[in-house]
């Protein structure tokens, strides 16, 4: 039988879109959001004109990933991201260029210098660790991230991401235990979109929600519409602050949609139906911040357009600049295996 | 100069290390309050306390993973793996992400974190307490290897491999623990990485070996020396980077070579040896190289007559000397 609503470790917050933040934090929010998607799209373009031979989506994860981002600290706090924490890492202090670097392999790519594919993030100035392409390893690089900053004296937090899909893996399990019986300064993010490529939850564990599993390892476990930033905001604040007091790890399950398929190699018409598909588009994260803040006259009529206008023109320059770019000479393929060479 | 074990000589290197540098921790199954299965963490915990000398879950994965993100927000993690054949479930962390965190960040992260596993046969631990795995990590670039075979090298290189800015496996061959006594240089001191050493002299058959089995060749060159051959006998040390220089100048002063180890032969650290020695020796070779390892089974058995069967011993070495001098 799965394990029900009632929980006690299964923590609910209230959502209510916009409320209670000033109109400047939401403002930036929204522009985060819209930044992160006008990136995203261009990256899709390049792609379908064969500019590009990769790419992996954030459309449709950006409220929780801009909500969740602005409670960290940049430069203080450890992130270990996974491949589609586009947005996150563009609050934290990546740009559009960097992203359009890694996309087009090019050697200036701060994540890997063109090694990497694409959305394999890692920034050393912003403590964003550098991620492979095995799943969940990163919620143990995360808690050793922690337990160096504990060891130290520090406030730092650790922050890590991954689909649901993930939390099928031995790593998910083992990084979330030792956090807990370490008792530390770990927040792991679950952005739940309902597909592994093109598996459902329901084939990946049998409790109703991802966040069931927090009662296993005695931590809470905290559920929060992914589709709205200010909710995903205050999940992570609370976490975060319980956190730097010594109060222990958090998981939280981020309830988002994947807008795309997969990945632009992917099809999704076999595993998910044209109705599915419509229904997660009319709930379009984006869409649905830039009604509620026109509602409560945050942003007024023009704004949005201006917003947009103001992020393609960033996305355009930060595209001109990337393809200019060079790519990595053959010679440097060898460097950089030890650090002692 | 103090005489110390082999294990003696290991919870020193890590116990000065621990005093030099704050950043060093140790983290590992049964390394706290006990001190380890087979005690070589003994007493730190007392010295240093549980922020730094951490019983961790039982969860391999974890405490290599756990170590890496430590390491790269800036600390000197010691792992400890029980036993080396329990390393394999922390082998994605140890091959998909130690060895290319500073290649995949293109020198962004670095992971300077030493992973500690006993391994070897010879004490009736049977299929799962008596693997030598190391070959399959020598394959990895971006990774080290080391197997010390005395007590000064053991704290040297255990030394050195801690202030590595790089991933080191570093495994002790759990026959030598007690076995092996030897004079330890006072004060501080490192073995580098990536050195062999002339354990003896010779100019008829260059011995390459590591581990315990340095112990067993040098007894056998010690039977040959009272019949007039004299081998070399080169204790690798280093298995990744290996010391090609070292390989080689031995290969060609002698003209004959026999390669030793424990694990079984199929691409293993001897192919490689014996493959340098094809290369860049050839021309120099008086015999075809010869390679003396474990049996093409799946692990050690425990009964006594099948464990003793499976392993090299001096008796063993000392036939292959033979037939390699008459050659």
């Amino acid at each position: 039988m799965p394990l029900g609503d009632d929980d006690v470790a299964v923590m609910r917050p209230e959502t209510s879109p916009g409320s209670d933040l000033d109109a400047e934090l939401l403002l930036t929010m929204y522009r985060h959001m819209v930044r992160a998607r006008v990136l995203d799209e261009r990256m899709w373009v390049l792609n379908r004109q064969g500019r590009a031979p990769f790419v992996i989506s954030c459309q449709g994860h950006e409220a929780a990933q801009v909500g969740m981002a602005m409670a960290l600290k940049p430069g203080y706090d450890w992130i270990a991201p996974y491949y589609r924490d586009l947005a996150l890492t563009l609050v934290l202090g990546m740009t559009p260029r960097d992203h359009l670097l890694a996309l087009l392999a090019r050697a200036a790519d701060p994540n890997s210098g063109g090694r990497q594919m694409p959305a394999h993030y890692g920034y050393r100035p912003l403590n964003i660790i550098t991620g492979g392409s095995p799943v969940a390893t990163q919620v143990l690089h995360a808690a050793g991230a922690a337990l160096a900053s504990r060891v130290r004296g520090e406030d730092a937090v650790a922050y890590t991401s991954l689909g649901e899909g993930s939390t099928s893996e031995g790593d998910f399990h083992e990084g979330l235990n030792f956090a807990a019986v370490h008792q530390l300064p770990l927040i792991c993010v679950v952005e739940n979109n309902g597909f592994a490529i093109s598996v459902p939850w329901s084939k990946q564990g049998h409790t109703k929600d991802v966040a069931d599993r927090a009662l296993g390892y005695g931590m809470p476990g905290v559920i929060v519409d992914g589709l709205d930033p200010v909710a995903s905001y205050h999940a992570m604040t609370e976490a975060v602050t319980r956190a730097r007091r010594g109060e222990g790890p958090t998981l939280i399950e981020a309830k988002v949609a994947r807008l795309t398929p997969h990945s632009s190699d992917d099809d999704d018409r076999p595993y998910k139906t044209r109705e599915a598909v419509a229904e997660e588009k009319a709930k379009d994260c984006v869409l649905r911040f830039r009604r509620v803040l026109e509602e409560r006259g945050v942003l007024s009529p023009g704004d949005a357009e201006q917003v947009r206008a103001q992020c393609m023109h960033e996305v355009d320059r930060a595209q001109e600049e990337a393809e200019n770019s060079p790519l990595p000479s053959p010679e440097s393929l060898h460097l950089h295996v030890y650090g002692d060479q | 100069m103090a005489v110390r074990t082999y294990i003696e000589a290991i919870r020193e290197g890590m116990r000065d290390e621990m005093r030099r540098d704050p950043r060093v921790i140790v983290l590992g199954e049964d390394v706290g309050v006990k001190g380890g299965v087979f005690k070589a963490t003994e007493g730190l915990h007392a010295e240093f306390g549980e922020t730094r000398v951490i019983d961790t879950p039982l969860a391999e994965s974890a405490i290599v993973g756990v170590a890496i993100g430590a390491a790269i927000n800036g600390l000197r993690p010691i792992a400890e793996i029980q036993f080396q054949d329990f390393i394999l479930p922390a082998v994605d962390q140890i091959i998909s992400e130690a060895a290319k965190i500073r290649y995949r960040s293109n020198n962004g992260f670095g992971v300077p974190m030493v992973v500690r596993a006993p391994f070897g046969g010879g004490v009736h631990g049977a299929l799962y307490h008596s693997q030598s795995l190391e070959a399959m990590f020598c394959h990895v670039p971006g990774l080290k290897v080391v197997v010390p075979s005395t007590p000064q090298d053991a704290k040297g290189l255990l030394r050195a491999a801690i202030r590595d800015p790089d991933p080191v496996l570093f495994f002790e061959h759990k026959r030598c623990y007690r076995l092996i006594r030897g004079e330890v240089p006072d004060g501080e001191y490192t073995v580098p990485l990536g050195r062999a050493e002339v354990r003896r002299e010779g100019r008829d058959i260059a011995v390459f070996t590591y581990g315990l089995m340095t112990h067993f060749c040098l007894e056998a060159a010690e039977s040959l020396a009272r019949d007039g051959f004299a081998c070399e006998v080169v204790d690798l040390r280093s298995l990744r980077p290996l010391d090609r220089a070292a390989i080689v100048a031995s290969a060609r002063k002698c003209g004959k070579v026999l390669c030793v180890q424990e694990a079984n032969l199929a691409v293993s650290v001897m192919s490689e040896v014996a493959a340098i020695v094809a290369e860049d020796c050839f021309e120099y070779l008086d015999a075809p190289v010869r390679r003396l390892g474990g049996p093409e089974v799946p692990g050690v058995p425990f009964s006594p007559p099948l464990e003793e069967a499976y392993m090299l011993n001096t008796t063993k070495i000392e036939a292959a000397l033979r037939e390699l001098a008459a050659y």
